[in-house]
């Protein structure tokens, strides 16, 4: 169900539309404006409550999550209507979206694809033919009283998701998971309400009613927020790779709702609740990871934990009770009538004879379509470029990186294991301090490679690069040999040169030198930091380290 | 003039013995002549003579289409004309765009002279409970039925039967050519066949539903009403065929440009259901279907009697299934988006109650009752599913007979000859719907074919019409054998019609 519950039960509002006029119906000015936020890398705190009991095993937490994910497309599910995040109020919405009588559905074909592309990514059994269900209640922002679902044939069944965290003090273990994927539904979209307080009124936006949304049920087989969390953001990636869900939780292309209970192993299940307004997977795992301690308290102070929706609040991290809707809910489900079974053909082969294969969804040509998976791009870079594991996770979780790496890797000689410290430390460092993506980075490729290879070459020091990567990063119009040149950065290679540099130092710090001569070799260090300051770094220290050591022994 | 059929009157129009303009004006008049019948919700004078124009300036350029006049049922959406489905949910309210079928007719440059009246949202076999009045029957006003009357005409009339009553009153008062109604469990048959005229319930999806008001979606299919076959023969040719706005369409079989004029009927063969003995079936019914049955055998074609053994449940299992889709169907009526909005605003819940309660009338609130009854969770399996399955077991009895030979089944329409009003509204919709859709509808439980043809009078002076059955798709040659019969049995009829003006004494 897409419609989310709310407490207002005063609303008075008119929606007077007839339809021809309905591209510039109401209007509103208050507007949701919400701010992108880009979430990194697993949650740095790891939540894992525990209650300890003396004869008893621990409890633990037992977590399932229903997905919403918006279906990419460029027209709804049911209707011609455009899909688009932020158009004006009610600007995009048909005859049909408006439930005018005597409307009738019509499927987008490319909504199905997504759904069977997304199903063949999720290793689930296509259902040749599935089929829709109408599912009543009364919401406004749903305007003809039932959403159109799969409730008895989804399009997609019995799949698994492949999943990974990282654990241990330094969270450089990896940890793979799987997790069940019970079904995957095609089901409408409901409007958006906006309620104003004020003038107790609500007002209704149609935009997003009978976009496509693909439903999927992740079986109860997660322990904790943590858990889930690295499951959605893997599926985020699949998602986004197939090009099926845009799958930010902030603009709502992802709704993630969890169930959550708690009992101790080999227990029957305990009373789940339902935690609801989560939109973020940081705030996920945070919600999920309060509401199994909140649990585990109310049972230990031998209370109840009662079947309720639960809103997540992100200012306080809690779960708050919503209002539920007025009692149990009876769906009254009925099948379509206007809709006949949604086929899926196997082959273009088995396309039965009048049916033109072009109108048809193919499954065989959707596997041809199936583009590299997160999982499959992590092994290969892995392989292929010899960084480590977590590396790979983050070239992946980071859009656009794999490519920046890869060019980078392409145009110098460095040893990629070399390129990934420059990618991963110094320009994600940058750009996340910044809130950037990697597409907004001022550092091209091409400049970082010709970095990287005035390090190689031995023409600068890696401390001068880092120190020349963040005046580039300031001043993206020079190159780099015109940053090198102007601060005069360039490596001192001269033997006279050096000799006289090392000379001055030896002769500045006779005690340091006694030392050293009275065997003490370790204060040697000194006096190349000696020198390295001197030049600002512009030394080669293996170099430096020879002629210091001939000058005092 | 206004007595032709569709071929008549456009050989007229071609010929240049009468222009568009004067044929709608024709029209229009005897519109307002027959007022009192209350067949119409909207006349759409204005807009029907300028649409007629038109079509006589293209008609002189020699590439002009025929202007037909032609009404519609007020359950078909018509862009800028009110359609309120004769309910107070949708008075005032406009639809921003055509149904598929009307703008089918309206693209062969037919003319557009009303929309004629019906129960609530279609809901009843009578035209008797709608926000407008009743309908009434034309032939309530020939003489031949106020010679039996001692009564006023405006207290013994009888009733047009329904739901397309308006549709079938406007093409039997001459009012139009041809109308379209809607049939779900025997709309467009039942009024049809009381009022004697020629009206065709095509095969389920051979007509686009798109912006026809649904009643139940999986056996609604718009209807076809003529005063001849082979007019309803050329006006299916028009509506039929896919449509990529209606999923459920089909593609239409290949159809030659007319009926035959002659085909042999040795090579029928013709089923008489023995389980539409059924009680209640007139005297004057009886005979005429057995009459026409003997004259099938007489002209050698086989006829043979046949079983459909589950028919009988028929009647209740389609209510269960009506009620469920009226449930769905009208949850969109919540008086936000369109439709009348109740004052009411203490909450959201107080207002979608009152809006629904204020104007839907007790035939439509009852049906909604049921049908969320049927479809609680608890429920489901007893009453929708068993109704589904048994739907699928009236549909295998006609598979089962086809597939023995027959080609076409010969049943009454209705059990007798239309009651008169004040009889008629003694008993409540629930009781009449049963009664009256007992023969029509199993065809849309199944979503054949099927006909009914006008083929004699009653005792009362009041029409008789038999209902032929075919096959899936096969609606063409449903109609090739009901021409021959209409040829045979009702050209009397019509010739009543057309020659003797006198028993439409009100009408002239």
């Amino acid at each position: 169900m897409a419609a989310s519950s709310s407490g207002y039960s005063r609303m008075f509002f008119k929606l007077r539309k007839y339809a021809n006029k309905s591209q510039s119906l109401y209007h509103t000015d208050s507007f949701n404006v919400v701010i992108r936020t880009i979430w990194t890398s697993g949650s740095k705190t790891q939540l894992q409550p525990k209650v300890h009991t003396k004869s008893l095993p621990q409890m633990v937490g037992v977590v399932g999550l229903e997905i919403h994910a918006q279906i990419q497309s460029t027209s709804k599910l049911f209707s011609g209507s455009h899909v688009r995040f932020l158009a004006p109020p009610n600007s995009l919405v048909s005859h049909f979206d408006a439930s005018l009588p005597g409307t009738l559905p019509v499927l987008n074909r490319r909504c199905v694809e997504a759904a069977v592309l997304t199903g063949l990514a999720l290793n689930c059994t296509i259902n040749r033919k599935s089929l829709f269900d109408r599912k009543h209640y009364f919401y406004a922002d749903m305007p003809a009283g039932y959403q159109i679902t799969q409730q008895r044939v989804p399009i997609a069944v019995n799949g698994m998701l492949v999943y990974s965290y990282f654990e241990g003090r330094r969270r450089n273990q990896v940890v793979t998971k799987s997790v069940k994927i019970k079904q995957i539904q095609l089901e409408q979209d409901s409007g958006k309400s906006l309620h104003d307080d004020e003038r107790s009124q609500t007002l209704i936006d149609l935009n997003r009613a009978g976009v496509g949304l693909m439903e999927l049920v992740m079986e109860p087989e997660m322990c904790c927020g943590e858990e889930a969390a690295a499951a959605v953001r893997e599926l985020q990636l699949i998602l986004q790779a197939l090009g099926t869900c845009q799958a930010n939780m902030a603009e709502g292309q992802l709704r993630v709702d969890a169930n959550v209970s708690v009992h101790r192993p080999g227990e029957p299940l305990g009373v789940r609740t339902e935690v609801k307004n989560i939109n973020s997977v940081r705030h996920l795992a945070k919600a999920i990871d309060y509401e199994i301690q909140r649990q585990m308290e109310v049972l230990q102070s031998a209370g109840k934990v009662l079947n309720e929706t639960r809103a997540f609040d992100s200012k306080s991290g809690n779960t708050i009770p919503m209002r539920d809707k007025e009692g149990l809910q009876d769906y009254r489900f009925m099948p379509e009538p206007n809709l006949p079974p949604l086929f899926v053909y196997e082959s273009e082969a088995s396309v039965p004879a009048g049916v033109d294969p072009a109108q048809v969804v193919v499954i065989d040509r959707l596997s041809g379509q199936l583009p590299e998976l997160p999982s499959v791009k992590r092994t290969r870079l892995v392989e292929t470029y010899g960084i480590l594991q977590e590396h790979s996770f983050t070239l992946v979780n980071e859009d656009g990186l794999i490519d920046y790496f890869e060019n980078v890797v392409q145009t110098t000689k460095a040893e990629p294991r070399k390129v990934i410290g420059w990618v991963i430390k110094e320009l994600m460092g940058n750009l996340n301090s910044q809130n950037l993506n990697v597409s907004q980075s001022p550092i091209s490729p091409c400049a970082l490679a010709e970095l990287i290879s005035l390090v190689e070459s031995g023409h600068i020091s890696s401390s001068t690069a880092k120190q020349v990567f963040q005046e580039m990063w300031k001043a993206p119009e020079k190159t780099v040999g015109q940053i090198v040149k102007e601060q005069d950065l360039w490596m001192i290679n001269d033997k006279e040169e050096l000799q006289k540099i090392c000379k001055r130092i030896v002769d500045s710090h006779p005690e340091e030198v006694q030392i050293i001569r009275g065997g003490n070799k370790k204060v040697l260090n000194k006096l190349m930091g000696e020198v390295q300051r001197e030049t600002k770094g512009r030394t080669d220290p293996v170099q430096i380290r020879a002629i210091l050591e001939k000058m005092v022994s | 003039m206004l007595g032709l059929s569709i071929r008549e009157v456009s050989q007229a129009l071609r010929d240049g013995r009468v222009s568009a303009t004067e044929l709608c004006r024709k029209c229009i008049n005897q519109i307002q002549r027959t007022r009192y019948l209350n067949a119409f919700i909207t006349i759409t004078e204005e807009t029907a003579m300028e649409q007629a124009q038109r079509t006589d300036s293209r008609l002189r350029t020699g590439k002009g289409k025929k202007g037909i006049p032609f009404s519609v049922k007020d359950n078909f959406c018509m862009e800028n004309i009110e359609t309120p489905c004769a309910s107070g949910m949708l008075k005032g309210y406009v639809p921003p765009f055509n149904a598929t079928v009307v703008q089918k007719l309206l693209d062969q440059g037919a003319v557009l002279v009303g929309k004629t009246n019906l129960v609530e949202f279609a809901m009843g076999a009578g035209s008797t409970d709608g926000v407008f009045g009743p309908v009434r029957n034309p032939w309530s006003y020939t003489s031949l039925y106020r010679e039996q009357s001692t009564e006023d005409p405006d207290s013994d009339w009888a009733i047009t039967g329904g739901s397309s009553g308006g549709s079938a009153a406007a093409v039997a008062s001459l009012s139009s050519f041809l109308a379209l109604g809607s049939d779900t469990g025997g709309s467009t048959r039942n009024p049809g066949s009381l009022c004697g005229v020629v009206a065709l319930k095509p095969t389920y999806g051979l007509l686009s539903r798109h912006g026809l008001i649904p009643l139940v979606n999986s056996m609604d299919v718009p209807g076809i009403m003529t005063r001849s076959v082979h007019d309803a023969a050329t006006v299916l040719r028009i509506l039929q065929g896919r449509d990529e706005r209606d999923s459920t369409t089909v593609q239409a079989p290949s159809t030659p440009p007319r009926l035959p004029e002659h085909f042999d009927i040795r090579d029928i063969c013709v089923g008489i259901p023995k389980e539409y003995h059924a009680p209640g079936l007139s005297k004057d019914t009886l005979a005429q279907w057995s009459r026409v049955a003997d004259m099938f055998e007489q002209a050698g074609a086989r006829v043979q009697e046949v079983s459909l053994p589950h028919t009988q449940h028929s009647i209740v299992c389609y209510h269960v299934l009506c009620c469920c889709e009226v449930a769905s169907n009208m949850a969109r009526f919540d008086g936000l988006e369109y439709g009348h909005c109740s004052k009411v605003d203490s909450s959201t819940d107080a207002m979608y109650a009152t809006t629904r309660h204020e104007v839907f009338n007790s035939v439509v609130r009852r049906r909604i009752l049921s049908g969320n009854y049927f479809l609680l969770k608890s429920n489901y399996e007893r009453y929708f599913v068993k109704a589904q399955q048994m739907r699928r077991l009236i549909a295998e009895d006609f598979k089962n007979v086809f597939r023995t030979g027959i080609d076409v089944l010969l049943t009454p329409t209705t059990l007798s000859d239309a009651a008169r009003y004040s009889d008629f509204i003694q008993e409540d919709n629930r009781t009449r719907s049963a009664q009256e859709d007992v023969f029509t509808q199993p065809v849309n439980m199944a979503g054949l074919p099927a006909v009914t043809v006008p083929t004699a009078l009653s005792h009362r002076g009041l029409p008789i019409g038999l209902q032929l059955i075919g096959q899936t798709l096969q609606d063409w040659k449903l109609l090739t054998v009901a021409q021959w019969m209409e040829q045979k049995k009702s050209a009397f009829i019509r010739s009543k019609v057309q020659q003797n003006s006198k028993i439409w004494k009100y009408f002239y």
